[in-house]
């Protein structure tokens, strides 16, 4: 008890890092931390207006819980490739890390194309921020408009921080030999965030409104 | 001190067989959601177990990926527990009042009837 009363107060004495983590690395989970709040209150604002109103449950299996789905697999490949990145990094293994983290990016961009693909389907189909598509209102009637403002809002907000992780990626990629093991340990607790986002986003939005018509 | 905390530092803790065993775990755990989406439950119970299934990806997430499980427990406690009580303050204040909105809508075409009696 002593010893470890001693260890504490050693640690925060000044000089040493009290959470063994770096200033950056600090900041960084601090940035995720509110992060999470800016997606949590988005979720939970979903969560109350589709409560509150008649909603639509548009979502056919093809294209989008195919669409939905696959890029949730390639959103988890992602997360592991950046983990063998990091891995490597902490080997010092750097050509093998810069490979890893380059597949990450691929994955990522792999992520944004899927997702513009199911994004152009849906507008094609009428829907707009603030309108649903005449079939959607006429299949299910006096259902909220605010439908539309959900999906694009929520997963326009994930597809920008997938689409600055590319290139936070690509940039760290390119710089591996000069920077330190651990802002290459930053760079993946950024995309692993991506990552976490996406698997509250998929089942709210996504399987939640599957239409079984 | 500052070179043996770096050396500490530049230790990433789990193997290979880890991560494929997590990665195979959130992927399992995702088909499981999948195949819960296309079975005709409540939406009560699917929110539940969909959210719940999502906790355990996010946790798993967290601990190996983001490599949480292997840092200091005072990093954890800084972390976790101020996110956790902000997010469930919010469902308290917001989750209630949900229904109590889309009751008083529901409640609205039955008001006219009632008052004719």
């Amino acid at each position: 008890m002593a010893t470890e009363a001693q260890a504490i107060s050693g640690d925060w004495g000044g000089g040493t890092l009290p959470y063994r983590v770096g200033h950056r690395k600090l900041g960084m989970w601090l940035f995720i931390v509110s992060d999470s709040l800016t997606f949590s209150a988005l979720l939970i604002a979903y969560a109350y207006v589709r409560t509150s109103n008649v909603w639509p449950t548009p979502f056919k299996f093809y294209p989008s819980i195919i669409f939905s789905s696959v890029m949730t697999l390639v959103l988890l490949s992602s997360s592991l490739t950046m983990v063998m990145a990091v891995s490597a990094s902490s080997r010092k293994e750097r050509s093998k890390a810069r490979k890893w983290i380059i597949a990450t990016a691929v994955l990522g961009v792999t992520f944004i194309v899927l997702h513009m693909i199911e994004w152009k389907h849906l507008i094609s189909e009428g829907l707009s921020p603030f309108q649903l598509p005449a079939e959607w209102a006429e299949k299910w009637p006096g259902s909220t408009p605010l439908f539309g403002a959900t999906f694009f809002g929520i997963t326009g907000m994930h597809m920008f921080h997938v689409a600055s992780g590319c290139i936070y990626l690509l940039v760290v990629a390119g710089r591996v030999n000069k920077l330190k093991h651990e802002d290459v340990e930053i760079s993946g607790l950024y995309w692993h965030f991506v990552d976490l986002v996406w698997m509250f986003v998929f089942p709210m939005i996504y399987l939640l409104s599957i239409d079984f018509k | 001190m500052t070179a043996h905390a770096t050396d500490e530092a530049e230790h990433f803790a789990g193997s290979t067989r880890l991560f494929l065993s997590v990665w195979f775990w959130l992927l399992a755990l995702t088909g499981f959601e999948v195949f819960l989406g296309y079975k005709h439950l409540p939406v009560i119970y699917m929110l539940v177990i969909l959210m719940g299934a999502s906790i355990i990806k996010a946790a798993l997430i967290v601990a190996y990926f983001m490599h949480l499980r292997f840092e200091r427990l005072n990093l954890v406690l800084t972390i976790v527990p101020a996110l956790v009580i902000c997010i469930c303050l919010m469902l308290l204040v917001f989750f209630p009042d949900s229904f109590r909105a889309r009751d008083l809508r529901d409640q609205r075409p039955a008001q006219p009837a009632a008052e004719s009696h």
